[in-house]
């Protein structure tokens, strides 16, 4: 083998191959890029809210700043970053080749998709320049009609990142059916693959409606249509439903392609064929599909009947279920495993508990009673977190660690992992333990000031940030520093039967020398033979 | 809203999660809670301590180890984790939507109270017309009920103490009843997201005893015998115009009352009007009128909720500063 080998990176040179490439991997590259530096801006709004949070009185910014600062958290961590997170970047990197395929159904679509999401965000940007939105990321009616920063250039931004997500829900819901490998039958897909699939779903079918929810918004505020207004008659409470009608399967979308992660990376490090594959497989679209029918849970006190109230609650128990049940065949596929604790791995655990305890706070949320105390307080901020955050980023930060050899045939820092990982974990928890204590207590989210008695708590979040900015840190500087000084990666480093790893790292352009032909399952690593 | 009225504490009272139970939707909804968290401790623990000995017990010790055992289906296992599980969350949601009907059902004969959400304060309306800004008195151990609007944007009437909460519309009456069972002041919070002033939204209910009631009543509406700026010093708290109004001279979502008397004001749209007595009037009960060059028109009528002698009042309080 020669020095340098051909591979999808140095394929090509100059910024030209990049920005009319063809290839899924380099696409998924480019998104990784994107999510990359939202994920630092949002991150950015996130430490500067939590620093003026450090006491009641202003000490950076002044009430309508702190509106705006949280509000472009939310817009920037939700619409560019999360949803996009695992899909768009790992996603578009890894589907073909767990396929065997050579790319996506449409490559040039998935190009046009990448395209999409950077017009849209750039309309998200130029909302935060001119007069950021101060609306939260819900942008309620009649607020949002009446507020006078630049509403409409974000829900712009917004509807056009949604076409983003539906065209990759598309292409990918092609290649699934179409491009898999001779002998790559349903059943012997990896469950990222079903994840992503379930995942597909939802961003076909739900997301028209958050744009025509927020196109309405639009018409609302620039030609005064009267469908969320009251003073022209409309219902505020109309776009709450549109809203969450699309929202609430859209946290779906945020955390089936996580789960998808954790069944690889549970696989690889334990060697254990998965347990109960068709379970999972099939609680991937059980949820996809009940989450669709769950979006009132989160108007149990803006007035809906309560008739409507206990169906949305009933439905809200029967989705979580299936979440639960995934976390126990997590746990029992380790049962007897040849288990290797290495940075995905750390993630793949750190999803594990601090998902559960998003959980179990979303049990404590769907009850009814509880629900009016907790609706709207720090509580909700906490558990949100804590599924999103400690469910879909700690995921997809396993992920990256997992496929970094893969991407760019570097291997990072395993001791800088480790450390990194411990800030992580105890930061996050510092920011947002303390949270659900103030949230039961009665702090209402979204205060610029608070009564004194909050204080302690509110101060001890914040210095979790630091810790967590300080573990984030960290992360970027051993990644970066891999891509420089990093051992070269071997085609295999985990060990994984996969058939991304079959391949070289990093793959070539058309990632297999020949079509693979697939005789087993996706994780079927043998046992030990008894001496 | 009498800034001097200090509310029992959240923090220091009650259990670990919850502040001191007032009424009669707590016990229902704080054992519910300490039911599940209690349940989610032990589930937790069990997680972790079969996931640490997982950890320990089958740690890879060679390179090419592999696993001693390739289960993939147990269907006992898998029916004694969905089906317990399922039931528990059963007995959660019957739980929880039997404290909510509770909270839906107002008893008969309850005192109505009309709450209306301002951008920022909370206006509360008695049976006998009576008006009161940010603070509401009830007797203990008399059941209330509150019929709730909003005159601009969406707000939410919330009150840890009692375990309620509310969204307040500007299109529909929502309604929200309580019965304290304690002598005490309640914070009461706006916990939807409303603009600059949603934090300063802020309240009080002050749970009096049938003594202190009667006392109440009869003393209400004093005030009467107090010079002109003192009783505009007291109404400066008592009606909200400390959310948005500073006398000190800091900037607040509206213009600083401090030596704003006489003052030339540059208007929104050009122009410019002296702050005298006829301009502090009509700003007061027409704010749109004439809205002073860097500020937002976003301040709700007074008209109606302010008597013409409490007008009269906070205008020589301005005069004062």
């Amino acid at each position: 083998m020669s020095q340098v080998s051909l591979n999808y990176l140095n394929a090509a040179k100059g910024l030209k191959s990049w920005f009319c490439t063809l290839d899924h991997k380099r696409i998924g590259i480019m998104y990784l890029i994107c999510i990359a530096i939202a994920f630092g801006l949002g991150g950015f709004f996130a430490l500067a809210l939590r620093l003026e949070l450090l006491s009641p009185k202003e000490i950076l910014f002044t009430a309508k700043q702190y509106n705006q600062l949280f509000t472009l958290h939310g817009a920037v961590m939700v619409f560019l970053f999360i949803v996009p997170s695992i899909p768009a970047s790992l996603g578009n990197f890894l589907l073909p080749l767990q396929l065997g395929a050579k790319d996506v159904a449409f490559p040039r679509l998935n190009l046009a998709s990448w395209y999409i999401y950077v017009f849209g965000a750039l309309f998200c940007v130029y909302s935060m320049v001119a007069g950021a939105v101060d609306t939260g990321w819900t942008f309620y009616t009649p607020y949002s009609i009446e507020s006078a920063t630049s509403v409409i250039s974000m829900t712009l931004g917004a509807f056009i990142l949604g076409f983003s997500s539906i065209l990759t829900g598309i292409n990918f819901i092609v290649t699934i059916h179409k491009m898999r490998a001779p002998g790559l039958t349903w059943f012997r897909l990896p469950l990222m693959v079903w994840a992503l699939y379930a995942t597909a779903i939802i961003q076909v079918l739900a997301t028209p409606v958050l744009a025509i929810t927020l196109l309405l918004l639009v018409l609302e505020r620039t030609m005064g249509i009267g469908i969320f207004n009251p003073a022209l008659g409309g219902d505020p409470v109309l776009f709450q439903h549109f809203f969450w009608f699309y929202s609430h399967p859209a946290v779906y979308i945020m955390i089936l392609p996580a789960m998808g992660v954790m069944s690889e990376l549970v696989t690889t490090f334990c060697r254990k064929n998965i347990f109960g594959y068709k379970m999972i497989a099939f609680s991937s679209l059980a949820i996809a599909i009940i989450s669709f029918l769950v979006w009132g849970h989160h108007l149990f006190v803006s007035g809906q009947s309560d008739y409507a109230a206990m169906i949305f609650s009933l439905l809200t128990y029967l989705v979580a279920i299936p979440s639960a049940v995934k976390v126990f065949n997590w746990i029992a596929t380790m049962y007897r495993g040849s288990i290797q604790i290495k940075a995905p791995f750390l993630y793949f655990l750190a999803f594990l508990f601090l998902f559960c305890i998003g959980g179990f706070t979303g049990v404590m949320l769907g009850a009814l009673s509880l629900d009016v105390h907790l609706h709207d307080t720090y509580f909700v901020v906490a558990h949100f977190h804590y599924v999103m955050m400690g469910g879909t980023v700690m995921a997809f930060i396993g992920g990256l660690h997992y496929w970094w050899p893969k991407m760019f045939g570097r291997m990072y820092n395993e001791t800088l992992a480790l450390i990194s990982w411990a800030f992580v974990m105890l930061g996050f928890n510092m920011v947002f333990f303390s949270q659900f204590i103030l949230g039961s207590k009665g702090m209402p989210r979204r205060y610029y000031s608070y009564l004194d008695q909050f204080q302690p708590l509110h101060a001890f979040s914040t210095m979790g940030s630091w810790v967590l900015a300080v573990g984030f840190l960290l992360m970027a500087f051993y990644l970066i520093d891999s891509l420089l000084n990093g051992k070269k990666a071997p085609s295999n480093p985990w060990g994984a039967m996969t058939l991304e790893w079959q391949t070289q790292s990093p793959p070539l352009t058309e990632n297999f020398l020949e079509t693979p032909v697939v005789t087993e399952g996706p994780y079927d690593f043998g046992v030990e033979k008894q001496s | 809203m009498d800034t001097t009225l200090k509310t029992e504490s959240l923090m220091d009272n009650g259990t670990t999660f919850f502040p001191q139970a007032v009424g009669p939707f707590a016990p229902s909804m704080d054992a519910l809670f300490y039911f599940i968290f209690w349940g989610s401790v032990v589930l937790f623990i069990g997680i972790t301590l079969l996931t640490i000995y997982f950890l320990v017990a089958y740690k890879r010790k060679r390179e090419d180890q592999l696993a001693t055992q390739q289960m993939t289906h147990n269907t006992a296992l898998e029916l004694a984790w969905t089906i317990p599980p399922t039931i528990l969350v059963l007995i959660v949601f019957v739980w929880g939507f039997k404290g909510f009907l509770h909270m839906s059902v107002e008893p008969l004969g309850a005192q109505e109270i009309h709450v209306t959400g301002k951008k920022w304060f909370w206006e509360f309306a008695y049976p006998n017309g009576n008006k009161a800004i940010g603070e509401l008195v009830v007797q203990v151990d008399t059941p209330v009920s509150l019929i709730m609007s909003s005159t601009d944007v969406i707000h939410s009437f919330f009150v840890p103490n009692f375990r309620i909460k509310r969204d307040v519309l500007p299109n529909r009456y929502t309604k929200l009843w309580f019965e304290a069972d304690k002598v005490g002041n309640y914070q009461v919070f706006c916990t939807e997201y409303c603009g600059d002033g949603h934090s300063a939204m802020l309240g009080v209910i002050r749970v009096l005893s049938p003594e202190d009631y009667k006392a109440w009543l009869l003393e209400a509406n004093s005030g009467d015998d107090l010079p002109l700026d003192k009783l505009g010093e007291k109404l400066y708290t008592a009606k909200a115009c400390v959310t948005c109004h500073s006398v000190d001279g800091s900037p607040k979502v509206g213009p600083t009352w401090k030596a704003l008397f006489g003052k030339k004001q540059s208007l929104v749209g050009g122009g410019s009007v002296v702050a005298d007595e006829n301009y502090l009037h009509e700003s007061i009960v027409n704010p749109g009128a004439k809205v002073v060059a860097g500020f937002d028109n976003v301040m709700p009528t007074y008209a109606g909720s302010l008597s013409d002698r409490e007008i009269s009042a906070l205008i020589a309080y301005i005069k004062t500063l």
